[in-house]
């Protein structure tokens, strides 16, 4: 599954990196605790987190995951200026993370945990 | 990368910078990239390095992240300046955690930095000095390591 069905699907917010939609998806993982993203999001997944700071950034940057898709938050420009910069994807949505996670579920995603 | 090159870089770390924070794993990120180390060794190392970083963001007044690289192996320093750990045993226990309260808000806290760091590097040497600061040093074997 690439990013763009599952942008497209859901009706989220792009708000970096709309080119690079095409790039695949290789499960989804959430989590507010950066050391336990660190410790077992898998390459590539999607990350849900309404933490909106530019550690998230560097955080998701560093692992080299898919998206970071921020959950009913307020984003700060920086953050959003940060994203740009590392060339990271960054998606919002409105709903809840429970009801995101339900509906990426349901689009045959899964949780991707790295050992 | 050629068999007999070896460089070091090092990155300063400012502690209590946030808006920063990470910006010394990122850049040895992408040297160890640009010299072809394999992307899961790549990922590990700044993995490791990040977490330590963050550690003197959170804990310590200021720190430097040292790195020697060669194809056989890659050797990380982090060494701060900060208020040390008055029991290393317990510091390495998941979940534990002496942050304050406005770092957890950030995500940080979790008591996982150096579990993760141990889990991640090949080996890892701890030295610190209540009220001076602590060193870590981490090796990873490189892809022409013989183990």
């Amino acid at each position: 599954m690439n990013l763009r069905s599952i942008v497209e699907a859901l009706q989220l917010e792009v708000l970096t990196g709309d080119d690079l939609l095409d790039r695949p998806i290789s499960g989804g993982y959430i989590s507010d605790m950066l050391s336990d993203v660190l410790a077992h999001a898998a390459p590539d997944c999607l990350w849900v987190t309404r933490q909106a700071h530019q550690n998230v950034i560097a955080v998701a940057s560093l692992l080299g995951l898919g998206a970071v898709v921020l959950v009913n938050c307020p984003i700060p420009a920086a953050l959003i200026e940060k994203a740009r910069a590392e060339n990271l994807v960054l998606v919002q949505s409105d709903r809840m993370a429970f009801e995101l996670a339900g509906q990426l579920y349901a689009l045959g995603l899964r949780g991707c945990r790295r050992d | 990368m050629g068999e007999q090159a070896t460089f070091e870089v090092s990155y300063t770390v400012e502690g209590a910078d946030f808006s920063i924070a990470g910006e010394g794993a990122a850049r040895l990120k992408r040297v160890l990239q640009q010299v072809g180390l394999p992307p899961a060794l790549v990922r590990r190392i700044a993995l490791a390095t990040y977490e330590a970083e963050l550690n003197v963001v959170i804990h310590a007044y200021r720190g430097v992240i040292k790195a020697r690289v060669s194809s056989a192996l890659v050797e990380v320093w982090v060494e701060d300046q900060g208020p040390g750990i008055p029991n290393v045993e317990l510091a390495m226990k998941e979940g534990y955690s002496t942050a304050p309260d406005h770092v957890r808000a950030l995500g940080f806290g979790a008591g996982m930095g150096l579990p993760n760091i141990r889990r991640n590097a090949d080996a890892l040497k701890i030295t610190t000095v209540v009220g001076e600061g602590t060193a870590l040093y981490m090796t990873f074997a490189g892809p022409s390591s013989e183990v």
